[in-house]
This record gives C-alpha cells, structure tokens and sequence, in this order.
C-alpha cells in the first residue's frame, strides 16, 4: 500500500516429495511477489500446494522426502534456500511468522500458555523471565483476551478454540514479524469467530505494517481482505490478479468454476449447488497437458496435449491457459449484468 | 461472573492423573509402605542405636552362654532377631534397604537420561540416525542383561574400578572405600542395561506425537532442534516415562539382590537385602529368621512399587482410562 518494496519474491520455485508412488510435484514452478504492507491471498482446493508452498518459504519442509528443486525465494533481501538451518531458525519466528489451521492442536497440550508465548520472544528478543511475561500479557490484551494476566497460566485446553487461535495471533505477533503467513487460519473455526479472527488480522495487520499470506479455500475470506489473490491448482499458479479484478472479471476456467461453486445467499431453494465436476489430478502422475483439462468444461484437443501458457490478459493479471484471453473477454463482457 | 471464574478449580493433568491414583486402594497402600519404608530407612538405624544401642556392624563382644550361639530369635530387644554374629538383624536390614532403595533409584535414574535421551533423539531425528540408533539397542537387548552386568562388574571391579567411579566414591564415602565403588559401579551397570525399554517407550511416544501440528508451530517459531525435543515433546511423553521408570525401580531391585545374592554386587562390609538374604540362606533351617525378615521386607517393598506402578499407569494412560 504505501511502502512500495518488495517483501517476498518467489521465482519458479519446485518443492517435489519423493514417494513410492513417484515424484509429487506439489508445488511446480510458481512465481510471485508481495510488496511491503500488502496482502496476499492464495486460494485451491485441498492438495493444490498451497500450504506446501508456504512451509517452503520457512524451509519448513522435511528432507527427506520433500525438497526444495529449484526456485528462488527472496526474502527482504535474502536468498532463504542459501541459508543455513541456523540462520533459517533466526528469521522464523523473528521476521516470518505462521498461524496455523487448527488451533486445537497448534498449541502444545503440555505447557502452559505463558510458556509457550514467552518462549518466541526470549529465544529471539533476548528477554528475561519477566520481560518476555510482561510483553505476552501485552499480547494477549492486543488480540482481545480479558484477564489476560491471570489466563496467562492457563493450560491450552482451558481455552476455546478462538481463543487459542487468538494466542496463536499473539504468537506469531509478539516479534513484530515483517511477514505472516496465515494457513486456513478461520478453517476449524465457526462463522461468528472466523469473522472475528479475520477482522483482528486485518485490524492488526494495518497496526503493525505486517505483510500478509492468506491461505484459504475459502473465496469469501479472501474477498474482503487481500489486495492480491494467486489461484492454485496441481502446484500451479493458475491465476494472479488483484482482487476486484479477479472476481469481477476471471481469465481461467478454473477460477470461473471457483467462483460458481461459492454459494449465493440469493440462491434458489431445491436447485443443486453448483460444483466443478471430477476430482483434482494425482499430482505424482500428471497428464502432459493442462491439468485441470479433464474437469474443464471448455477443454479442447489442444489443452489436453499441451501445456498452456501463462498470459498476461491486462496488467498485473495472468492466467494458465489456452484461452485465457477469451475467458476473459467473455466474463468482461458478462461485467455489467452482475455488477460485482 | 468474573467470581465465578475465580471459583473454579483448575483441572490440570496432574490433579486429574492424582485424584485417579487416589481412588486406587492398592496404589495408596503402595505408596503408603513405601514412603514408610524411605522414612524407616532414613531415620530408623539411628533410632534403635539410640534405644538399644546397636548399629548394623555392631558386634556385641560378650554374649551371655559363652560364644556358642550369637544369632538369637526375635526378642523385644531385637525385633527380628539377631544374625550369627549377634548383629541386630532390624538394624541390618534398615542399613541394608538404604542401599537396596538407592541402586533401584540411582539405576533408574541413569537408565531414565539416558533411555530417554536416546529414545527421544532418534525419534525426532528419524530415517538412518534412528535405525542406526534403534539397531544397537536390538543388540544389546539380544545379550542376556545379567551376563553384561556380571561381565562389567567382574572387569571393572576391583582394581580396574574406572577413574570416576572412584573420584565419585570418594566424594560421596572417603577416600579408599573399595566397598562403595562397587555399589557405584553397579548403579551404572543397572542403569546401563534398563535404559533399553526406556528407549523404546520413548521413541514410540515422539514418533506418534512429532508429526502433531504444535511440533511444526514450535519450528515456525525458531525453536531448534533441542528446544523441541526436550521442551515440547518429551513434556508430552511424561506418563509412559514415569510409569515405566516406577516399573523400573523394582526390577533393578530385584537385579540388584539377585547379583548381590550371588556374590557379585553388594560386598561387605556392606549389606543390601539381597546379600542379607545370601548370608541367612545358609541357616535356614536353624536361624530362618535370618532369612525371613530381609526377604519379607523386600518382598513387601517391591509389591508395593509394582502396585504404585500399576496405579500410576491406570492414573496417567488416557487410553486406559475408565468412564
């Protein structure tokens, strides 16, 4: 937003795990950036790589069997696949922080919360017993719980499950990271708390100046908060857009299917949902053309024996496939019948 | 409202896992002669040379009917009678389950840092450390644990008795005390040959909880290796630890009067239960109180520690919880 540089640039990055069934490409060269203060959503289906791609980032991956391939990731600078392990463990945590899916096992049963929280900030802060205590009762007070000081030595399973995933928040905020990667944060979460959650993300996101990763498969959480949104399927990046352009005017089958599938509080009563048929590729086993050509409701010839290109149907928006361009011009010109 | 929340009482583990173990009668009983037996052992050879004055070593030199027969049966004035010596036998056997008490613990001690520091290492680390790991421990498991014990206690005994086990001897006993270098040398062969199920118990417990998602939230957060190894998971693997390392001490007892019984641990001028039971095995017919009374006691203390386990596994197992 107003900070103009560059955060976190991914460049064709490949994370393969290595099993018995053959090589799983779960992330297969994808590309992109995110400026400072901005957000990000990625949005697919479940397998799409979309979590994947994010441990990558924190070299969270386990070796064997997964491994980075090739790619870049440039974090504020830094080449992240040059460091070493130590120095990775000094930027996580410290400048890259993650909140996880389910804040129900997200948080160790054993320790208490205060242990957990003082933990981050004395490993990377370098704060004593009392300081670190103080700084995550500040904490716990900044994502809205009451009683912090005395909740603090609570055990997790005293807690519900927004209010750990709120101490998660203060978790992965108590450094004052440049980065946080949000993973499904509002998944195991009911409706009223993920509404919440989110509004406290974003509340704290233009408090702090945090640049933000947003995973979902949610279409709806990303609407209202993101600046960007990635559309992942099969390990591929199938559309990148801002935003309002993404879901005004979408340039991939995939996405449109998405789109289609989100249900409409409008929607008539007895009529079935829409849904984009079939189930996503065995990504170990991958047709030679665009994998999302089997479920694709406009595949050609062409589509399943070839791979599509990555267009660039206006700027800052592409998308993977052989007819981006007339997916695109066909849902601008939908444009004003459904006025988003 | 907010009173409310004051007045409810925190649940945690331990007071859960606690209220269970109590409800346990043979648990309670358990830990009831247990703690009166560390207690007895404690304070009570300095009671009875306090009231009748008599030690473990001593050796009445006058006896009444000449020197004929020194072992006397149970009296008022020796509850268990005395041994061929006219050593008080209650003395004796308090003196001895000091040492008895102190292998079984010590012995689990060593086994439990080193069992769990194994177990928990190759775990977390899995894939080849761990198979190189858990293979040598298939090995040593494969020799029969008392050849090993016999094996170390007869090459580092005596004069080959290694440096620190001396340096920590004397440190503990004085200079030149050939007798407690042994008991030294057998804590560590004890703990040296249980710590294997230890590993095993533990490696089983941080393979099923290392891929839980807390474990990947610590590495997220910067915590290395150690940290979570030592700080989240083994927290987590508490319960199996303590209750196999209760299990534990009785069977490092039982080893321990076993070698002691034959000749090789416990060495006078020390006595343990078992090398108590060694010397009145051979009166058994004319003095059995000589056997008895150590053999009773230790019975009685190992039931007890097997109890208290057995509780504790019933009091901190989930899976083995009743509704």
């Amino acid at each position: 937003m107003s900070n103009k540089g560059t955060i976190l640039s991914i460049e064709g990055l490949k994370t393969y795990f290595h099993t018995e069934d053959g090589v799983v490409k779960a992330v297969d060269g994808i590309t992109f950036e995110l400026k400072k203060g901005e957000t990000l959503g990625i949005v697919g289906e479940s397998g799409s790589g979309k979590s994947v791609a994010n441990l990558s980032i924190m070299r969270l991956i386990q070796e064997p069997p997964g491994e980075i391939v090739d790619g870049k990731i440039v974090f504020d600078g830094i080449d992240v696949r040059g460091l070493s392990i130590a120095e990775v463990r000094k930027i996580r945590g410290r400048r890259i922080a993650m909140i996880f899916q389910d804040p129900m096992t997200s948080l160790n049963p054993f320790l208490k919360i205060s242990t957990q929280l003082t933990e981050v900030t004395r490993l990377h802060l370098g704060h004593t017993k009392q300081q670190a205590r103080d700084h995550a009762i500040k904490m716990l007070k900044l994502v809205g719980i009451s009683d912090a000081e005395q909740r603090i030595d609570s055990y997790p399973h005293e807690f519900s499950g927004g209010m750990r995933q709120r101490v998660m928040i203060a978790m992965a905020l108590s450094c004052d990271p440049e980065l946080l990667i949000a993973d499904e944060p509002t998944t195991a979460l009911d409706v009223t708390i993920q509404a919440q959650i989110l509004e406290l993300i974003k509340d704290l996101r233009t408090r702090m100046g945090t640049s933000v990763i947003l995973i979902t498969h949610d279409l709806g959480v990303v609407a209202g908060m993101t600046d960007k949104i990635i559309v992942m399927y099969a390990g591929k990046v199938f559309e990148q857009a801002p935003t309002r352009e993404l879901f005004a005017t979408p340039a991939n089958p995939y996405t449109k299917g998405l789109l289609k599938s989100v249900p409409d509080p409008a929607h008539e009563q007895g009529t079935e949902l829409y849904q984009i048929p079939g189930l996503p590729p065995d990504v170990a086993h991958l047709p030679p053309g665009c994998p999302f050509a089997e479920r694709c409701e406009r595949a050609e010839d062409i589509c399943r024996k070839d791979f599509p290109p990555f267009v660039e149907v206006s700027s800052g928006h592409h998308s993977l496939c052989h007819f981006a361009r007339e997916v695109y011009a066909e849902s601008s010109k939908g444009l004003p019948k459904e006025e988003q | 409202m907010a009173e409310n929340v004051e007045i409810i009482k925190r649940a945690s583990l331990w007071r859960d896992a606690w209220k269970r173990l109590l409800r346990n009668k043979l648990a309670v009983f358990g830990m009831v002669v247990l703690a009166v037996m560390v207690v007895a052992v404690i304070i009570g050879p300095a009671i009875i040379r306090w009231t009748t004055g008599f030690t473990a070593d001593y050796v009445p030199s006058q006896i009444e009917q000449g020197d004929l027969v020194r072992s006397f049966s149970p009296s008022l004035q020796h509850p268990m009678g005395t041994d061929d010596a006219g050593r008080d036998i209650l003395a004796r056997v308090l003196q001895g389950g000091r040492i008895s008490l102190m292998v079984g613990i010590i012995s689990t001690l060593v086994s439990l840092i080193v069992g769990v520091s194994w177990g928990a290492i190759a775990g977390y680390l899995g894939g080849r450390i761990d198979n190189l790991m858990m293979r040598i421990v298939d090995i040593i498991y494969a020799i029969p644990y008392i050849l090993i014990v016999i094996v170390l206690l007869s090459v580092f005994g005596g004069p080959n008795t290694p440096a620190i086990i001396i340096w920590l001897s004397e440190k503990f006993g004085g200079a030149g005390n050939q007798g407690l270098s042994q008991i030294f040398l057998l804590f560590f062969a004890l703990g040296l040959v249980s710590w294997l199920t230890m590993a095993r118990v533990v490696r089983g417990q941080i393979l099923s909880l290392k891929n839980q998602e807390f474990v990947l939230a610590a590495k997220a957060t910067g915590v290395s290796s150690f940290g979570i190894i030592f700080r989240h998971l083994v927290p987590n693997a508490l319960g199996p630890v303590i209750v196999y390392a209760t299990l534990t001490v009785p069977s490092v007892m039982l080893t321990e009067a076993f070698l002691s019984f034959l000749g090789l641990g416990v060495q006078a001028p020390y006595a343990s239960w078992g090398s108590l039971a060694a010397d009145g095995i051979k009166n058994i017919q004319i003095f059995p109180w000589q056997l008895i009374f150590p053999g009773v006691t230790m019975a009685l203390t190992l039931f007890s520690l097997n109890f208290l386990g057995d509780g504790l596994r019933d009091a901190l197992d989930p899976q083995t919880r009743k509704f």
